[in-house]
């Protein structure tokens, strides 16, 4: 009964459990397609965030002079977050800081979850994959959009023949973007399930707490950093090229 | 003491991702490089720490991609088992 990116190992321990689980068989069309572990940490994460953001407008809106902890915590992350749009894209920061804020929340939320309980949603190939993509779509547009036909003229440099690696190099793209988010959550969880299947109970008191610290806060925000600064010097790149 | 067919195959997929996380070796080397280049410039310049900081964890993100690949074929090989 597991499926997804890792199938079943069967000399491997019971207790060591990193796999996505297949919970409720759904047909479309002759087709069996499962709800996932992925599916169910996702929504659960989703309702974090939304819950959060309802929260964070309440407490905004209802600041009259002197505002409240939350709501001067909440001001510390925006201001953060657009400082960290505008620092490196500049004047175009303005227009892309809904997605990249969006982007590093949720990402960042989902690789924290494993601190949760949960298997987190990054873990699996297809959330990533999908973030990536539309990344993916957010650089090809603004290509398009700002370099117009010089786009076309730039896969064809320095002479014709690179045509084809220009274009393996752009497809390249969000499958590296999106591995590297994959590749470091889901070794954090493999770890953390091995460490906590094959050791005796004595040296599951306290140590985990370390290697959470480590695997899910530290290797969770730098990758959501990561993520959100490839994209944004990505698509800077695509913006300022002169055509 | 003959080994059948399923064993061998998992034997050498064992084998086969153990030798691909040796791809871990390059990104090593290529991080711990960014990281003391980063150290040396901070300690010429340190009011550019923030800078130098974000610079040299993106390039370290970067290298360390071709490892990811190395572990993401290793785990294919043990977990999925492309080989029956």
């Amino acid at each position: 009964m597991t499926n997804g990116v890792a199938i079943g190992f069967d000399t491997i321990k019971p207790e060591v459990d990193f796999y996505v689980h297949e919970l409720y068989p759904l047909n479309f069309f002759g087709t069996t397609v499962y709800i996932t572990t992925t599916h169910v940490c996702t929504f659960i994460v989703i309702l974090a965030i939304a819950i959060l953001a309802l929260a964070a407008r309440r407490s905004v809106l209802k600041t009259k002079d002197a505002p409240s902890k939350f709501a001067v915590g909440v001001e510390i992350v925006i201001g953060a977050l657009i400082g960290f749009v505008n620092g490196s894209m500049g004047k175009a920061g303005k227009k892309y800081i809904n997605y990249i804020g969006t982007l590093f929340i949720f990402v960042f939320i989902s690789n924290i979850s494993g601190l949760f309980g949960l298997r987190p949603p990054t873990a699996d190939y297809g959330t990533t994959f999908c973030i990536a993509l539309i990344s993916f779509t957010m650089i090809q547009y603004a290509a398009i959009r700002y370099q117009k036909w010089g786009y076309l003229k730039g896969m064809f440099e320095p002479i014709f023949l690179f045509f084809p690696i220009n274009v393996i190099s752009e497809i390249a793209t969000p499958i590296s973007l999106s591995l590297r988010l994959f590749g470091n959550i889901l070794a954090g969880t493999v770890m953390m399930a091995l460490y906590y299947g094959m050791l005796p109970w004595l040296f599951q008191l306290g140590i985990p707490s370390a290697l959470h610290v480590y695997f899910d806060l530290f290797s969770g925000a730098i990758q959501a950093y990561v993520f959100c600064m490839l994209t944004m010097t990505f698509i800077a790149d695509k913006r300022n090229v002169e055509a | 003491m003959g080994i059948d067919n399923e064993g061998f195959i998992n034997g050498c997929s064992a084998i086969g991702a153990g030798l691909a996380v040796i791809a871990g070796i390059g990104p090593g080397v290529g991080q711990g490089i960014a990281a003391g280049h980063g150290a040396s410039a901070v300690g010429r310049n340190p009011g550019a720490k923030g800078d130098i900081m974000s610079t040299m964890l993106l390039g370290q993100a970067v290298a360390e991609t071709t490892g990811l690949y190395g572990l993401v074929v290793a785990l294919l090989l043990m977990f999925v088992k492309p080989f029956k």
